[in-house]
């Protein structure tokens, strides 16, 4: 409080007159760009997360220097989590080198002088877009997942006060008829990214663009995992050593992407998350290029 | 008047009421059929139901007839838990041994129930199915929400309704907006039964199918009564509706129960004069 006091006292002294001196008047920078009552704000709403794994916590997501919609609510998660002695790896649909990435994890290190990395070895905080890193990772590591739609229930229900008492009964029978209905039109379940989980045999959570792939990544993951929407205000969290079920039918086995005989065309790998190259038919290479890297290195 | 009471009754309905408007105790006294109307002039509150009592017993149907805005389907509605109760007391043989009152339970325990206790089939098929899913999705809606989780048995389980409520089962992966009035009905039908409820309130099944297909519905509905020995509510405008699957019925006007009788009894001599208007009305 104090320190609001003061500051503003600081500006009415200086009084600016030009829009030149205004713009030029910066009070004293802020560890990673948000004041501290927001990232205060933020931790409170993660931590409630946490606690109630797969909840959805409304937050105040603050105006960031992205549109909401490009990553504004990974960012604020990842401003609010970060220390002084954190390395950020930001990545975007695996690459750590895609133009959003590239920015975001600028934004982060200079607001806070942190070390950026792309091995994930090295980092401590690792937001991402859609992908989860093909590495291992452990007890160290937060995964912070940029959502763009967080409500899992979304296609089969639009009023909010009639999904807010589906997910507090647990009232998810319509989410089965759903898969019930793909199923019997398109003889598979669909459903390919964003696959819907059930988190602690509780809530259902949509498990963003991440493909099928990643899913099995999630259950009992020695790593925490934040999920932040920045545009629909909304922050879930699925805590380290947590059980995270697909949902299919019993008779229906859960089935991630595979395209049969594909290797990478950079490193040869056929045991990674491939993706097909634009405009290249049969033309395979890593999702996750610090990984295809790494393999071509050793 | 016959006894309201059966013994052992699967459903038991202690002054049931429903009010809307504010509450003055003296607006019961002021409304009812002795005053040819169920708002009072007073308080401008409606008195859609009060005072209602009455017992069903396994394998037993039970009537509710009488004009529109009598409070027949208000009642139904309370039961269900679709309206919420002004008073009351109303308890279900199969859920907690009738131990608790459901009117006292909250709206998450209320649906609940409907899932495997007790099971509505409404006039209108939007109300009790998603027009927009298959007529096997919307029968696999009550099956996944207690608890089934294999799909072939799901299918299974599905056919045999829809083929027992004599929907053709080419339709089964059709959406149920494709369908005939008659035809959704069936659906709505097959999709209360799911999950074998011993309870089974019907809301003006037949109203709004024209005469062939409705008397092919009420078909069914009688097999269906009689082959799953279900304690049934039947509500209905219609005395014929009433006179084919009900053994006993209510008459209801202005929100009160005005006749209890057998329901053959009440046809060939009804004591109230609102029932005798009732029954000449249907006689010719």
């Amino acid at each position: 409080m104090g320190r609001t006091e003061m500051t503003l006292e600081a500006t009415v002294n200086s009084s600016p007159t030009t829009i030149a001196e205004l713009v030029g008047h910066r009070t004293t920078e802020t560890f990673a760009l948000l004041d501290e009552e927001s990232k205060r704000e933020i931790r409170r709403a993660l931590l409630q997360a946490v606690c109630i794994p797969g909840y959805q916590v409304p937050f105040g997501s603050r105006e960031m220097p992205v549109a909401r919609g490009w990553g504004s609510g990974g960012l604020q998660v990842t401003l609010a989590c970060v220390g002084a002695d954190d390395a950020v790896k930001v990545i975007d649909q695996g690459d750590d080198e895609g133009v959003n990435a590239v920015n975001l994890r600028r934004l982060v290190t200079m607001s806070t002088g942190i070390d950026e990395t792309t091995e994930v070895d090295e980092a401590t905080l690792i937001q991402s877009r859609h992908r989860i890193p093909e590495d291992d990772m452990n007890e160290n590591h937060i995964l912070i997942l940029q959502v763009p739609v967080p409500e899992p229930l979304r296609g089969i229900e639009r009023d909010i006060r009639e999904l807010a008492r589906m997910h507090a009964e647990a009232d998810y029978s319509r989410m089965w008829v759903s898969l019930y209905e793909d199923k019997v039109r398109n003889g598979v379940i669909t459903q390919s990214t964003g696959y819907p989980c059930l988190v602690a045999s509780r809530y259902i959570v949509a498990t963003t663009p991440i493909p099928r792939w990643d899913i099995p990544r999630l259950h009992q993951s020695k790593f925490l995992t934040l999920f932040g929407a920045g545009r629909e205000k909304r922050v879930y969290a699925i805590p380290p050593y947590t059980d995270v079920e697909p949902l299919t039918f019993e008779d229906v086995p859960f089935e991630v992407e595979s395209a049969d005989g594909a290797t990478c065309r950079l490193c040869g790998s056929s045991d990674s998350f491939l993706v097909e190259m634009p405009g290249k038919q049969e033309s395979w290479s890593c999702s996750d290029t610090a990984w295809c890297r790494r393999q071509r290195n050793t | 008047m016959t006894s309201i009471h059966v013994p052992s009754p699967i459903i038991q309905v202690r002054n049931l009421g429903k009010y809307y408007g504010n509450f003055d105790p003296a607006m019961i006294d002021r409304t009812g059929p002795e005053h040819g109307t169920a708002r009072d002039h007073v308080t401008a509150s409606i008195v859609a139901a009060w005072g209602v009592n009455f017992d069903v017993a396994a394998g037993e149907a039970l009537g509710i007839v009488g004009e529109s805005g009598s409070g027949k389907s208000t009642v139904l509605r309370c039961i269900a838990g679709d309206v919420a109760a002004s008073t009351g007391d109303v308890r279900l043989a199969p859920f907690e041994d009738g131990n608790v009152n459901i009117l006292d339970l909250d709206p998450s325990a209320r649906r609940q129930l409907r899932i495997n206790t007790l099971s509505v089939v409404y006039q209108d098929p939007a109300e009790g199915l998603a027009l927009g899913v298959t007529a096997g999705g919307n029968i696999a809606d009550p099956l996944t929400a207690a608890g089934w989780r294999n799909f072939g048995a799901i299918r299974d389980r599905a056919r045999e309704l829809l083929a027992r409520t004599e929907v053709p089962l080419d339709r089964m992966d059709d959406i149920v907006r494709n369908f005939s009035g008659g035809m959704r009905q069936r659906v709505q039908i097959a999709r209360a039964l799911a999950n074998k409820p011993p309870i089974l309130l019907l809301d003006e099944p037949t109203t709004g199918l024209d005469a062939s297909v409705a008397s092919g519905v009420l078909d069914l509905i009688r097999q269906l009564l009689e082959e799953l020995q279900v304690a049934a509510i039947v509500v209905s405008h219609d005395f014929g509706v009433i006179e084919m699957l009900t053994e006993r019925c209510l008459v209801m006007q202005h929100g009160r129960v005005v006749e209890d009788a057998l329901t053959d009894q009440l046809l060939e001599d009804p004591h109230h004069p609102y029932s005798q208007k009732l029954v000449a009305a249907a006689r010719t």
